[in-house]
């Protein structure tokens, strides 16, 4: 009984439940809808409601223990060979597991018991879903039952519709908090796992980064070193690039298109400086790696300047220009922010536009064009693709812009990216790089938040 | 219509030739008419006050002599506006050495977000007045005496000037107008937002500042355009009805509207 057909079937439930609900409210208002409480609707929702959400809830347990449990009784019969070792019960898991679709046809010379387990396994999953229909329905026809007779002229649908709404919104919001808790979790169990191996003094302050490490025992290799300070320095300094060119540029725009711009101007560039923040970032990659790198180390060349190929230079400036529509999108907003009188004030005194905005509109939205700011330095510390393209994946300690740098996040696609072991340094070592990285981009948007939302509370 | 403008031309009491004077001024908002064909003659040295039901133009007008309706899209104007027989409106006048001329004082007190000292300088300093910090600290002082604030901000220089009570605010910005060195003085409505003790001071003030500017306030509290001003001018539906000694509006208003305004029959 697939998933979808059970959806199907609750919300077919649903829709006569409030039909059901709706009717009898009307038979009970005699035909004027106002001798009702609430309106015939509002009786029908909350039918639906009590039909449809313990339906929702059983299938949602159910499929949450389902798996465990039919798991468990698996192995409590299978042979106490196979059980001791959890390597051996995940192989031979897999196989019941192939078995009992039928898909197991290279293991046609298993193991009895497997053989076995396997058609044990399809025949509790076949109860199963059986069963879950059945509780199910029962669910839902409860539910509907014990709405529908609590049905009177008098009772409050409207507010208890209105009820249930809110649980669900609260669970929603619940539902994305939750998840952010649950990646942070992750991170910080592999983490932990990680400084087990390595540590957290040597990876947060060790000056080399060379991942490689010996998979097996007889390979030689290097012992791999995991200090993050490299990566680290090469993304602030292609941070850096980026901001010099967003800032001043981002700034300026959102003054002239804020304060300058003719509103028949701005109705066309405002939406056109914005395409610049809806460009994929990987076209951005490709135009770093194969347009802006070639060119910068061509000038170079020609100035004499020694330019890599893949410089920080060449990543950083196109990930300025990407976040160029962030930076005056927003101080856009805070400028606008500032309050007409002011600028009112200024012009009554005689001063001139440029000295209104220097003077008056830009002091008085800093610290929001600060925390704009800040927001903007998060996103370039968190961008991947552009780096990944354009900027290498040596790991020099550098501030030479022209010399490839490698950044935390490339690492960290590096790492992870081909076939791994999943307990390896060299693996766990990204979770630990990620941690880092979710730790500074959190404290920068929560300080920037703080700056903008200070400065929100400043006028009115 | 034109009988009124006649009364208000030749109505001018003052001797000498008005500081402003405005002839047959029409404004638009875009296509509606905001103003039609106002004439008025503002006396040097002396408090006109402006009044009116609301939206009758009396700020859109006030808003007219230092052209700060420049920064609203769409505004059109007809007619002539003349400072000491100049036009204003002329291509000749450059509009932000006009406002140095003619301050302006808002309904709501509108310090800029900075301290008190800078908030008095920023005239001074935009406008090149001085040359010295000794200078600047002077005029800073000298305006913020002549706005009757010195005692309470002395020792407080620094502190930002949205700490201030809403009337000391409003004196503040009385005070940064008066650091240009400006001839006349706008106010509109500068007493709305404020409480009577602070209007009483604000008014005292404004009695005070007319040895030495010439200034045009927007009321519309009708006592306060009889307790500060000089000579009145009433405007309804974007005309000006009647203009006059304050004392004969008061007392013996020509015109039926006026009368029927300031016995609070309508408006």
């Amino acid at each position: 009984m697939s998933l979808t057909f059970l959806l199907l079937a609750i919300a077919l439930l649903c829709a006569l439940s409030f039909f059901f609900g709706r009717q009898r409210a009307v038979g009970l208002s005699g035909g004027r809808y106002s001798n009702l409480h609430s309106l015939p609707v509002h009786y029908g929702v909350y039918t639906a409601l009590w039909c449809g959400l313990p339906a929702l809830f059983i299938v949602m347990v159910w499929y949450g223990f389902q798996g465990t449990i039919i798991q468990a009784l698996i192995v409590a019969d299978l042979p106490d060979s196979l059980t001791s070792d959890p390597g051996q019960l995940s192989l031979a898991l897999n196989s019941i597991g192939l078995l009992s679709e039928g898909r197991g046809a290279h293991l046609a010379g298993a193991a009895p018991e497997l053989i076995d387990a396997g058609r044990r396994l399809a025949n509790l999953k076949s109860i199963a879903s059986g069963a879950l229909v059945v509780v199910m329905v029962c669910g839902a026809l409860l539910g509907l039952i014990f709405s529908y007779r609590k049905i009177t002229k008098d009772m409050r649908a409207r507010n208890n519709v209105e009820r249930i709404a809110r649980g669900l919104m609260m669970i929603c919001s619940a539902i994305a908090i939750l998840s952010t808790v649950g990646i942070v979790f992750s991170l910080m169990f592999e983490s932990l796992q990680f400084f087990t191996k390595i540590s957290p003094l040597d990876f947060l302050f060790g000056l080399e980064w060379s991942p490689q490490t010996a998979i097996r025992a007889d390979q030689v290799a290097s012992e791999g070193a995991f200090g993050m300070i490299p990566l680290f320095v090469g993304t602030l300094l292609i941070t850096f690039i980026a901001m010099c060119v967003a800032v001043p540029v981002g700034l300026f725009s959102a003054i002239y298109m804020g304060e300058y711009a003719s509103p028949k101007f701005r109705a066309v560039a405002k939406p056109a400086l914005e395409i610049l923040a809806g460009v994929p970032t990987v076209v951005y990659g490709f135009f770093a790696a194969l347009t802006v790198a070639p060119f910068i180390r061509n000038q170079g060349s020609l100035l004499g300047l020694d330019v890599s190929s893949e410089s920080a230079l060449a990543a950083g400036l196109v990930m300025g220009l990407m976040i160029i529509p962030f930076v005056s999108s927003l101080s856009d907003d805070v400028m606008s922010q500032v309050p007409q009188s002011l600028r009112d004030g200024s012009y009554g005194l005689g001063a001139t536009k440029s000295e209104t905005i220097r003077n008056v509109i830009f002091p008085a939205a800093l610290p929001g064009i600060v925390g704009a700011v800040l927001l903007a330095v998060s996103r370039a510390v968190g961008e991947t693709m552009i780096v990944v393209m354009a900027a290498g994946l040596a790991a020099n300690m550098t501030a030479n812009p022209l010399q490839a740098v490698t950044t935390v996040t490339v690492q960290i696609v590096t790492l992870l990216v081909g076939d791994q072991e999943f307990d390896s340094a060299k693996t766990l070592s990204a979770f630990a790089l990620g941690l880092v990285l979710f730790l500074v981009t959190l404290g920068l948007n929560v300080f920037a938040l703080k700056i903008v939302k200070k400065y929100r509370e400043k006028y009115d | 219509m034109a009988v009124v403008t006649a009364r208000a031309m030749t109505d001018g009491t003052s001797a000498q030739a008005p500081k402003m004077a405005v002839r047959k001024l029409d404004l638009f908002y875009g296509e509606s008419q905001a103003l039609y064909e106002v004439d008025l003659d503002i006396a040097e040295k002396q408090v006109t006050a402006l009044i009116g039901p609301s939206g009758c133009g009396k700020s859109t007008f006030l808003r007219c002599l230092n052209r700060m309706n420049d920064t609203i899209d769409g505004v059109t104007i007809k007619g002539n506006v003349t400072l000491d027989d100049r036009d204003i409106y002329d291509k000749a006048i450059d509009v932000v050495q006009l406002r140095a001329r003619i301050g302006m004082v808002f309904q709501k007190p509108n310090p800029f977000p900075k301290s008190i000292y800078d908030n008095v300088a920023y005239g001074p300093r935009i406008h090149g007045l001085v040359n010295s910090r000794d200078e600047l600290d002077e005029v800073v002082m000298t305006s913020l005496e002549k706005a009757g604030l010195i005692k309470e901000v002395k020792d407080r220089m620094a502190e930002p000037a949205t700490g201030l009570s809403g009337g000391q605010q409003q004196r503040l910005c009385i005070a940064r107008a008066v650091a240009v060195s400006p001839e006349v003085i706008l106010m509109d409505e500068p007493c709305s937002a404020l409480d009577p003790i602070a209007t009483a001071k604000v008014e005292e003030l404004i009695d005070e500042l007319r040895s030495n500017y010439t200034i045009v306030i927007v009321t519309h509290s009708m006592q306060q355009a009889a307790r500060v001003s000089q000579r009145t001018a009433f405007f309804h539906l974007g005309k000006l009805v009647e203009v006059g000694d304050t004392d004969q509006i008061f007392t013996n208003p020509k015109d039926e509207r006026t009368k029927g305004y300031i016995t609070g029959r309508f408006g």
